[in-house]
């Protein structure tokens, strides 16, 4: 697994070939359409994070000191978002979720479009997948 | 009167030649704000360059005149939407404050444990919570006009609702999230007869119809200038003059006093009474530019044209497959709204977004609405008379991809 950084740094190289918004939204429906099925089992109102215009169901699980998360949303664009979220932090430590700044997303120039809204709860999603690193990082000790 | 010449409106409104990524604005949102023309803006401009003063009490030369402008803007208001008197017009932010305002006043006063207020189904949240929170505090009974699957009220459960405890009904023109136009005056009809009063929430109304409050009886009226083509921030509440002198007074505050002393205060009269403080003299005088330049267009012209635009988009987006439409009434204004199945309505509209072209998704601050119809949120395209069957197209072509690019493919 490479480090937090070296994921960020090829998110953002990734992004920078992109001139539009409209390439950007083009590739996070993408990444949402490509996105691994959540397991029903997860979709209950306690994994969900409820948005203004969507929602999102998110589980986290530990194997071997890392946590792997696993998600859906019934907008294909959040989905995009959280695969994003995803490359990231699943699969790391809880310590490095918690520690995570997640900086890429400010440089990938999404801000203006993803959290002038209150529509799609990408800081919700963030601090749900930090609760996870928490609540196991505390488990663990 | 002007005829109405599309090209020449639509220069006189900046923003339309503004480009959004790069392409041609296509603005859609029209039921959440409208655009400004030059002259509103220019309105703001002049004020704050060459007579910007607090008004009413300056004895100097720009306090006077911004004073006299001030003052000028409830009559035209009068006119509009044909007030008896002027004292009858007071300047609010917009309609949600003037609901706040009757709700307080008029409510505290007047409505009591176990009186019913009577609303309807399809109320934006600033008709449904000013209400709630009366009922709270009073021990009083929220009351619903249903409505019917195309979205229209239920008139033929008026009557029964209409009942001795009910001491207030609140309805909207209308429907911000359907379009549809509701019978207002026939319900104030039926309210009158058992002696109840009525606010009709123009917010919605006021952009597409000629409001005339003395025709339609309306006991308290209420628009907001940003959805008329005026500024943000100020709006207008009409009450008939009896019930306002009636009511006590909403915030406490300079202006609205008549005397002070520490041991007694008399209040202003009517309208002064219900407007504290320094007024948004700035955005009044560019509302009434707004509402001169309505009266400088031909109504019957304008309307007319908002209809072939409704038309036109309905016919169009309905025959998309996948597409339904959310508000089918007989009457409606110019709102479209619709879900389309299996594609998310926030995905489309950031599609839109990319493609220039500006809707909105989402409950419209009318959740009951959504719960009605069991879906999460609309689509949602609102037209002015500004806009354009080019517009139209454009939208038309960019859901279709919209919909290519985002319902799952069926093949297994």
């Amino acid at each position: 697994m490479s480090s937090m950084n070296q994921i960020e740094e090829e998110i953002i190289s990734d992004f920078e070939l992109f001139d539009s918004w409209e390439e950007k939204y083009h590739y996070i429906i993408e990444l949402g359409q490509k996105l691994a099925p959540l397991d029903e089992k997860y979709k209950l109102d306690e994994y969900k994070i409820k948005g203004c215009q969507s929602s999102v169901w998110l589980n986290g699980e530990e194997r071997d000191g890392k946590i792997y998360f696993s998600a859906d949303s019934d907008s294909t664009f959040v989905k995009g978002e959280i695969a994003l979220l995803m490359m990231v932090l699943s699969g790391q430590t809880p310590e490095a979720i918690l520690d995570a700044k997640l900086e890429f997303i400010d440089a990938l120039g999404l801000r203006q479009h993803i959290a002038v809204t209150r529509a799609n709860g990408l800081a919700a999603m963030i601090k749900q997948m930090k609760t996870y690193a928490l609540a196991f990082s505390s488990a663990s000790k | 009167m002007t005829p109405f010449n599309i090209n020449k409106i639509r220069s006189e409104f900046p923003i339309l030649s503004e480009k959004a990524y790069g392409k041609p604005l296509v603005y859609f949102d029209n039921a959440a704000s409208s655009q400004k023309p030059k002259v509103v803006i220019d309105a703001l401009v002049d004020y704050y360059s060459s007579y910007n003063a607090n008004i009413h009490r300056g004895v100097h030369f720009l306090s006077q005149k911004a004073s006299a402008a001030f003052d000028a803007v409830r009559e035209k208001v009068k006119t509009f939407i044909n007030a008896t008197s002027e004292r009858e017009i007071i300047f609010v932010r917009g309609t949600t404050e003037a609901i706040n305002l009757v709700a307080s006043t008029y409510g505290r006063k007047n409505i009591g444990q176990g009186d019913e207020i009577l609303i309807s189904a399809m109320e934006h949240h600033s008709n449904i919570v000013p209400w709630q929170m009366l009922c709270e505090e009073k021990g009083a009974v929220l009351k619903v006009i249903p409505m019917n699957e195309k979205g229209e009220l239920m008139m033929n459960e008026l009557p029964a609702l209409l009942t001795e405890k009910t001491k207030f009904v609140s309805v909207v023109h209308i429907s911000n999230s359907l379009g549809t136009i509701n019978p207002v005056k026939e319900i104030i009809r039926q309210a009158h007869a058992k002696g109840i009063p009525v606010l009709v929430d123009g917010a919605q109304s006021t952009a597409h119809e000629i409001i005339d409050v003395q025709d339609l009886d309306a006991d308290f009226f209420t628009f907001s200038g940003h959805k008329i083509l005026g500024p943000t921030g100020v709006g207008c509440l009409y009450g008939k003059l009896h019930l306002l002198e009636a009511m006590p007074p909403y915030h406490g505050g300079g202006e609205m006093i008549s005397s002070v002393s520490f041991e007694k205060t008399t209040y202003n009269e009517v309208p002064f009474k219900f407007e504290a403080g320094t007024p948004n003299i700035a955005d009044v005088i560019a509302l009434g530019t707004a509402i001169d330049y309505w009266n400088q267009l031909d109504r019957q012209a304008v309307s007319a044209w908002e209809k072939e635009l409704l038309n036109y988009a309905t016919k169009l987006i309905s025959e998309i497959p996948a597409v339904r439409l959310i508000g089918t009434a007989e009457n409606k204004a110019s709102v479209i709204s619709f879900v389309i199945e299996g594609v998310n309505a926030l995905d489309a509209g950031m599609f839109l977004d990319t493609k220039g072209i500006a809707v909105r998704t989402g409950h419209h601050c009318t959740e009951p609405v959504m719960q009605f119809f069991k879906i999460p949120g609309t689509l949602r395209a609102s037209f002015m008379f500004y806009n354009t069957k080019e517009e139209i197209d454009s939208l038309v072509e960019n859901l279709t991809k919209a919909i290519a690019l985002l319902q799952p493919h069926s093949v297994a």
